[in-house]
């Protein structure tokens, strides 16, 4: 028993960074064990071709369930489904992406396995045996090491945490087709809709332009989307609670202790004075850039570059010289 | 219809958390405690649902040492009808947590329990879903509101990069976060009438951990930053820095 299973969630239909990820992790976790990694996907009929693609990032064997009614994510479907392929081999632990998918499912999975959950993990270890993982508490303000006591152990990781390394591994495929009745599901998804068509959620992305009520009005916010143009793909917009609580953008954007929690490569908070729960949100980015009128503001206390002026001349001149740079690119 | 919410008393958003000499608890000097943000939208959610309605009650449940008690009154405070206090310590362990609140709830007859996607400390993000399984109630979690009509709750619902509509069929638990509608504040009228709630208080079921902690400790301090310039002419300052020294561009 030192093998480690890792479901590997689907994104838009592909096995994307957080399959990646959660394999990854596995197989850390099964080296040190002396076991092998192995990754469960659940989707629709056809996706099991390109999931020998999980092979390169240590997966020893990839099962793939398909049916048409798990090409969208649904709990009721999901859940039985995780539990009876846990229950039919036997892992050490899982492992699942701290997504809004894995939050969703694996504490119910850790109920009905009766194991324990350790949620949005940032480090795995083994020692003697023993799985040992650490997570964020009290919005990171301290970090907890746990030890959890029971197989399999189950865990959901923070994405973008955990670079996958190579392993490159010559990965068994197999596809099942699971018996679903989904007139018997108690939760219905009846509608869907993209925030704002093809823009990138502040979960995901690389650099965040973040707006506070520094920006006194709603139309300003065409200073950041040039921003965010400039900067390029992979840039999403941010903002505070103040502006998503005047209504001026939507909670989708909130960064922070009741919004979102942000670990981009660049955040930029413009207009944003630094509270303590703002702080919450995005203090793990890896470099922070404030642009703020007071020298005071806490944000200046976290940011490792600030400018302390007016954000209508900076920013403007920050978007030109960005796109400069690009454009020479 | 009458619905539960749960809620957990948390050191107030604001607070400094710091590490006590033994590394493994937080130091409670000098902390102040409040009801856990998304559990207070939750509540709010409650109330707007029974004044819509009309009828029902909003019963709240927690799961703590008897210093819950000032989280229940507040509760009672803005408006919820009565309370119940479980008395015992909350581990690090979801599922024990868990399997108090189910004990209490599998004989309920609220058709909603209502919890917040996360509580505050130790930001775990599960307890909602594991009494749902539990006490095998369908779930939805990440609600921001919803409405209920004809056995079921028509739930919004945040998912990465936009939202869905989820129905769910009655009795069910919705784990709620962030909505539109600001937590009431109690007024002193509530203030006086939450003294006169019933406030029931009992010892929970023992259920032992099986998560142990085995290091707490405070993240290493962000190194200080540094002020690049004044106004519009420290740009190419910074775009500089951010290219060289943070290879961030
Ligand atoms: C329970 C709880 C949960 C919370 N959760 C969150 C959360 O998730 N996220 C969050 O962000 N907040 C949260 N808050 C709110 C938080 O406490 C702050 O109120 C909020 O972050 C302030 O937003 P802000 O920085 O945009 O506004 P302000 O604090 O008003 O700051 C505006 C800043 O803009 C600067 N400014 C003004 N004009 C200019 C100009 N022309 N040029 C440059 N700079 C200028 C000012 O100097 C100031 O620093 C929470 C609060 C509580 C109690
Ligand atoms: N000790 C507790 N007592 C009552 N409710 C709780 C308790 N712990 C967690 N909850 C509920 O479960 C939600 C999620 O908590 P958690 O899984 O700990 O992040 C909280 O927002 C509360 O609604």
């Amino acid at each position: 028993m030192a093998d480690v299973l890792a479901f590997a969630e689907l994104r838009d239909g592909q096995l994307g960074a957080t399959a990646r990820e959660a394999v990854g992790v596995a197989a850390t976790i099964a080296e040190s064990l002396g076991g092998r990694a192995h990754a469960l996907v659940l989707g629709s009929p056809g996706v099991s071709e390109g999931a020998n693609a999980l092979g390169t990032v240590g997966a020893a064997s990839i099962r793939v369930g398909e049916h048409e009614a798990l090409g969208e994510y649904n709990p009721e479907g999901f859940v039985d489904l995780v539990v009876a392929h846990i229950r039919a081999g036997d892992y050490a632990a899982v492992v699942f992406g701290a997504t809004t998918l894995g939050k969703d499912l694996a504490p119910r999975v850790a109920a009905l396995l009766d194991v324990p959950l350790a949620t949005d993990v940032t480090a795995v270890s083994v020692d003697g045996g023993t799985l040992s993982i650490t997570r964020p508490v009290f919005s990171g303000k301290a970090f907890a090491t746990l030890q959890l006591d029971a197989t399999p152990a189950i865990v959901s990781i923070r994405p973008n945490v955990f670079q996958p390394a190579d392993r490159p591994t010559e990965a068994e495929v197999t596809s099942f087709t699971p018996d679903i009745d989904p007139s018997k599901w108690r939760v219905r998804v009846v509608g869907r809709k993209a925030a704002t068509e093809g823009q990138l959620d502040v979960s995901e992305a690389s650099i965040i332009v973040s707006g506070g009520r520094g920006m006194k009005d709603p139309s300003n916010w065409n200073l950041l989307e040039g921003l965010r143009s400039a900067m390029g793909s992979g840039t999403a917009l941010g903002a505070s609670r103040a502006v998503v609580d005047a209504g001026w953008r939507p909670h989708g954007e909130q960064v922070g202790q009741t919004g979102k929690t942000v670990a981009p490569k660049l955040y930029v908070a413009v207009g944003i004075s630094g509270a303590i729960q703002h702080l919450a949100g995005m203090r793990t980015a890896k470099t922070i850039v404030a642009i703020n009128r007071d020298a005071d503001a806490p944000i200046f206390g976290v940011a490792d570059y600030g400018i302390v002026g007016d954000l209508f001349e900076v920013v403007p001149r920050l978007t030109e010289e960005i796109a400069r740079l690009k454009a020479g690119d | 219809m009458n619905v539960t919410v749960c809620v957990k008393r948390v050191p107030d958003t604001e607070a400094r958390i710091r590490v006590d000499a033994s590394g493994l608890a937080v130091d409670p000097a000098g902390l102040k405690y409040d009801v856990s943000p998304y559990d207070a939208f939750a509540l709010e959610a409650a109330l707007r649902l029974r004044e819509a309605s009309g009828s029902g009650e909003v019963r709240l449940l927690t799961f703590g040492d008897s210093s819950a008690q000032e989280t229940l009154r507040k509760g009672l405070a803005m408006g919820a009808d009565s309370a119940v206090l479980l008395t015992g310590e909350a581990s690090l362990d979801g599922l024990a947590t868990a399997k108090v609140l189910a004990a209490e709830l599998s004989a309920s007859d609220s058709q909603l329990f209502l919890f917040g996607v996360k509580a505050a400390d130790h930001d775990q993000q599960q307890v909602g879903p594991m009494v749902a399984v539990l006490t095998d109630r369908p779930c939805v979690t990440g609600v921001s509101s919803f409405e209920v009509a004809a056995g079921k709750a028509v739930c919004q619902r945040e998912v990465e990069g936009g939202s869905e509509v989820v129905e769910v069929d009655l009795p069910a638990v919705l784990c709620m976060t962030k909505g539109p509608n600001e937590p009431r504040l109690a007024a002193l009228k509530g203030i006086m009438a939450a003294k006169r709630k019933p406030l029931e208080e009992k010892p929970a079921t023992a259920v032992s951990s099986r998560v142990r902690l085995t290091t707490l400790t405070e993240p290493p301090a962000r190194a200080a930053g540094r002020i690049v310039g004044e106004g519009p002419d420290a740009v190419s300052e910074l775009v500089r820095l951010l290219r060289e020294e943070a290879n961030a561009l």
